[in-house]
């Protein structure tokens, strides 16, 4: 089967300083893809190149190839725009719209994208938060602002606005650190749903959160790949030194 | 203190001491305040009670003001304060949140800074030098314009009727926006000044907000695949309303009090308003106006009341914007 998401020598600058050095990785559909490594090790600089977030920041360039069903999404013809609502984003901090009601928050997407219909808007909408396990809490208060639901919750919401317009690929950046251990536990769980419909990379400085939700783990340090492979053999018998040492917890 | 065990309660009473000897300090200069607001209402409110007693409400409604005849009634002025700053803020403040977004989002550095502080320069012009500006520059212009409007005998039909409806007191809508005299001053004049006058408020204001809308609000529009033009219309103006509506109230503040520019510009005329193009007068401007030669005890208390009167709506202004601006600020937030 060919992998939903190819990358090939992927080098990421910031101005003269390289962040990330030659990456190549290859991504199944429908799996779970963990990103980790200590802090500064370029994994949330690639994970952000994946739907161009870099074309935002004056300076940072991306060069090599990233193939996303096998189109170039760094292609000349590609609009920057419409590869990303291909592509879906958790950020590190539940970043709801925070003028904007819960339902506003989840069809923000579907909205930018034209539709109007309101009905369709209705069904997306419980789609998507009964996808990110919200839409039991939320289903009587949609009209209600974003901002008066938990910070777990909010992230969830996160999630369903991500999940709404249907991604390819759903980029989650330390989707949980910014949360309680239970609502951690909440998202984690879904995680293993969300595979059903989706495919996830996750970036997380928790490896305990890789080992438990990912498929593959890919370890990064100082920029390079160091290794990447299915999550229990690369916890259990790495091939590389320097991901021994940090799986068992010597550095990072 | 022969036993070091005293020592910590000695201390601590000395700083405890010293925080109250402060705390008594930072109260007798908060209250400074309070009384000199306190002092300023009583004061106004006396001065003006003649004034107020002898017209009541008809002070507000009253279409005259004649110091000859000893008749005073606001409403004209009150009017002309209101029509300047409404409609220089409805023209500024989109001008305003414009540059804002020019200087916050679309200018290169090296642009965005010199721009940013030209516009809050603007602001720190006198407002004699703006009143001089409109006098020797805009004024000229707008009369050359007027005087055209009067030579283009196109126009004379409606000049005609224009005229008799003014004769009459009256006016239309069309008429409002004829030309009733051809000095270059009066209500428009004094519009265009305020305009300019207050932009830099809304524009400063709104710029610092706009700078200080989380990155990952902008990225979540982005992510879902916005364009810039989207980002700024569904994320950033939405998440800065609240902070640019404190700018835009800051700038109708300025324009309410705003006195000498207006004053020099608008051609203090106290009759009602029958053209935008004609001779007006705000509350402030007939202030500097005729304080000065205010020697009849009815016709100064009069003044004074206007003074109280522009105190009045500034408090209600304030008060009302902190409602909304209270009601507009995104809560919440993880």
């Amino acid at each position: 089967m060919t992998p939903l998401l190819s990358t090939s020598d992927v080098n990421i600058f910031y101005g003269e300083k390289q962040a990330v050095r030659g990456v190549n990785l290859e991504v199944q559909r429908g799996s779970v893809n963990a990103l980790i490594g200590p802090s500064g090790c370029g994994k949330t600089t690639f994970l952000r190149a994946i739907n161009r977030m870099h074309d935002l920041t004056p300076g940072a360039r991306v060069t090599g190839q990233i193939l996303l069903d096998g189109e170039d999404v760094y292609g000349p013809d590609v609009d920057p725009v419409t590869m990303r609502r291909r592509v879906g984003m958790v950020f590190q901090k539940p970043n709801p719209f925070p003028t904007m009601s819960v339902f506003d928050n989840v069809v923000s997407g579907l909205k930018l994208a034209g539709v109007r219909d309101s009905r369709r808007l209705m069904d997306v909408a419980e789609r998507s938060l009964r996808g990110a396990a919200l839409w039991e809490e939320v289903k009587d208060r949609l009209r209600m602002p974003a901002t008066g639901l938990s910070g777990g919750q909010q992230q969830r919401l996160c999630i369903a606005r991500a999940l709404a317009v249907e991604p390819e690929i759903l980029l989650m950046d330390e989707p949980t650190s910014a949360l309680d251990p239970a609502s951690t536990a909440r998202i984690e769980d879904l995680m293993t749903d969300l595979k059903k419909v989706t495919t996830i990379i996750i970036v997380t400085h928790n490896m305990h959160q890789a080992a438990r939700v990912s498929d593959t783990t890919s370890f990064f340090l100082n920029g390079d790949l160091v290794e990447h492979g299915v999550t229990d053999q690369l916890f259990t018998s790495p091939r590389d030194g320097r991901t021994e040492a940090y799986v068992t917890g010597r550095f990072g | 203190m022969s036993e070091p065990a005293h020592r910590p309660t000695t201390r601590a009473a000395l700083s405890s001491g010293s925080d109250r000897v402060f705390q008594v300090l930072i109260l007798a200069l908060a209250s400074v305040i309070v009384l000199v607001f306190v002092l300023s209402v009583y004061q106004l409110g006396r001065e003006a009670w003649p004034a107020l007693h002898t017209f009541g409400w008809h002070f507000f409604t009253g279409r005259t003001w004649n110091p000859v005849e000893g008749k005073f009634g606001a409403a004209s002025m009150i009017a002309g304060t209101l029509v300047t700053s409404l409609a220089a803020l409805v023209i500024s403040v989109p001008l305003a949140v414009a540059s804002a977004l020019f200087v916050a989002e679309y200018a290169p550095k090296w642009l965005a800074n010199p721009v940013g502080y030209l516009i809050e320069l603007l602001a720190a012009v006198p407002s004699v030098v703006y009143g001089l500006w409109a006098l020797f520059v805009i004024a000229p212009v707008l009369g050359r314009w007027q005087t055209a409007y009067f030579l283009d005998p196109a126009n004379v039909p409606t000049l005609t009727r224009c005229n008799q409806l003014w004769a009459e007191g009256q006016t239309s809508l069309q008429c409002f926006f004829v030309p009733s005299g051809a000095g270059g001053r009066g209500l428009a004049l004094a519009v265009i000044i305020l305009t300019v006058m207050i932009l830099p408020y809304t524009a400063s204001v709104a710029r610092d907000v706009i700078r200080l809308v989380p990155a990952d609000q902008r990225e979540a529009m982005y992510a879902l695949g916005a364009t810039k033009w989207e980002v700024i219309s569904r994320a950033i103006l939405p998440y800065a309303r609240a902070g640019i509506l404190g700018g835009v109230i800051l700038a109708l503040g300025r324009a309410l009090g705003e006195t000498l520019a207006v004053a020099m510009v608008i051609g203090d005329s106290q009759e009602i308003l029958k053209s935008l193009w004609g001779n007006a007068s705000t509350v402030a401007s007939v202030i500097a106006n005729q304080f000065g030669d205010a020697q009849e005890t009815l016709h100064r208390s009069s003044v004074v009341a206007l003074g109280l009167s522009l105190f009045a709506l500034s408090v209600i202004v304030n008060f009302a914007a902190r409602l909304i601006i209270a009601r507009l600020t995104p809560k919440g937030l993880q």
